[in-house]
């Protein structure tokens, strides 16, 4: 499988974490996003006219949504599915939003900043209310007791607030959950987002 | 604003992403950009035009009258490097905290993990850091450090010997061990637009000799560390740049951040510099 992929995005991260959580080997082509635009060139276009990244192509297949490639990933994987529809709107609110004020503070795109982060503030209020339900319930995750590709459609974008100048210190079950994902097998960081130093063996020194 | 302040070359703009006039601040004042390459302008807040330099694939700038030429990179010229725009980076954080940063090889290790150091491979070698009086620059040579992937074009671990340069208050030069050339230097450098004292867009800009990488994987490695390094910088304390020794302890690894600080004194550069000791 090829990922068209570019490094600082958010939705390009959510499909190389999950293939990795899996197991999966991705061959990745990385995408000069910015400051080359390279999404909209004519070559991009063609494999998707809409423009956006990621694209996964497997064989005939190409894909554009980002949770059509959770879906597409998974599908051997039934531990991995759960309730997903309404938590893939969810993440593409969460895009529109925590997503927008990161691109506008990181890359300087015009964006409506206090709108964005407002609004981004809401989902945050709303994931933490479900997180600690969920937590209530003796559950960690999105929609069960065990990460789904729900959980992973949601992470990136929560995760990355504060490069759009949304803190998450209000959030306790949100960084606790944060917390949870970080340290699943098969982890990988982005930048923004850094792995769980504390969980590594301790270097040996003794050498 | 004082004239050690105004009196430098400043990077404002990537010559290739210049489309429509555009606005933008340099020291906390308002500046309109535009043109195309080879005639380029810039005009301050009251429509006075300021003095522009087009080099490194960059337009420079100075609201003031700067006292010598922008700083050349002549290893930077030689024949068959690939020339990298990186684009820019916005940054809330002091401009003299971003260039220290960058400066900085002891946080490899934690921030650039199993990239530009790893545990335990923690520990910086003695190292020669030098203010130039001849250029007026600070020099840090002969530094060796273990990188598990140095470059874009590098496999597997290698001690690599970097060379630090500020030629400029805002700007930093790195010369480092190119993997596929031996005996050649490539080059990587970090010219920080300062918006105001605690903001800055920083653009990267780099010359490799790499004949693997696609454009595109150069320029997203070079992001992928600077992101990395973002939200660190977001969170230093306090927010400008000490320029006096007080409760921070350096060490023998700081040595380079040491000379960099006592330079910006005796040049005077107090720009997202804090005098009282902190």
């Amino acid at each position: 499988m090829i990922l068209y992929d570019y490094v600082l995005s958010a939705s390009c991260y959510k499909i190389r974490l999950m293939a990795s959580l899996l197991g999966t080997p991705l061959t990745l082509k990385a995408v000069n996003f910015h400051p080359a635009r390279e999404h909209k060139s004519p070559e991009m276009l063609a494999l998707n006219p809409a423009g956006t990244l990621p694209v996964l192509v497997d064989d005939d297949l190409i894909l554009t949504d980002s949770g059509e490639m959770l879906r597409h990933l998974t599908k051997a994987h039934p531990e991995w599915r759960g309730e997903d529809a309404q938590w893939f709107d969810f993440a593409q609110t969460l895009n529109a939003t925590l997503g927008t004020a990161r691109l506008h503070d990181i890359l300087n795109y015009p964006a409506d900043i206090d709108t964005a982060r407002r609004d981004g503030v809401m989902c945050l209020r709303s994931l933490e209310e479900r997180l600690t339900e969920q937590r209530f319930n003796g559950s960690g995750f999105i929609t069960g007791n065990r990460p789904t590709i729900a959980d992973i459609a949601v992470f990136p974008n929560t995760a990355l607030a504060p490069d759009g100048g949304v803190s998450l210190d209000p959030y306790p079950s949100i960084r606790l959950w944060l917390r949870a994902i970080r340290s699943l097998l098969g982890f990988i960081e982005m930048p923004g987002i850094h792995r769980m130093h504390e969980l590594i063996a301790a270097p040996d020194y003794s050498s | 604003m004082t004239p050690e302040v105004a009196n430098h070359w400043y990077p404002v703009a990537m010559v290739s992403g210049i489309q429509a006039p555009r606005k933008t601040l340099l020291l906390g004042q308002d500046i309109t950009l535009g043109g195309t390459s080879g005639a380029l302008w810039v005009k301050d807040a009251q429509g006075a035009s300021l003095p522009v330099v087009e080099r490194f694939g960059h337009l420079w700038t100075s609201p003031g009258q700067p006292t010598r030429d922008l700083f050349t990179i002549p290893e930077a010229d030689s024949a068959g490097r690939q020339l990298v725009d990186v684009g820019s980076v916005r940054v809330k954080c002091s401009p003299l905290r971003a260039v220290e940063n960058f400066l900085d090889i002891a946080h490899f290790p934690f921030v650039h993990t199993d990239i530009l150091g790893a545990e335990p491979h923690t520990e910086v070698d003695r190292y020669d850091v030098q203010i130039r009086q001849d250029v007026d620059e600070v020099w840090a040579t002969k530094v060796k450090f273990f990188q598990p992937q140095a470059a874009k074009s590098a496999e597997g671990g290698i001690t690599t010997e970097y060379m630090y340069r500020v030629p400029a208050p805002t700007c930093a030069v790195l010369y480092k061990t190119c993997p596929p050339r031996p005996g050649e230097w490539d080059v990587i450098t970090l010219f920080v637009q300062p918006l105001t004292e605690e903001w800055c867009e920083v653009w990267p800009w780099m010359a490799l000799y790499d004949d693997e990488s696609t454009m595109a994987e150069m320029v997203s490695f070079q992001q992928l560390i600077f992101m990395q390094d973002r939200s660190i910088l977001e969170n230093q304390v306090p927010r400008k740049l000490p320029l006096d020794p007080g409760m921070e302890a350096p060490t023998q690894a700081d040595m380079t951040s040491v000379a960099y600080r006592r330079w910006l004194k005796k040049i005077g550069y107090s720009y997202g510099a804090q005098l009282v000791a902190a």
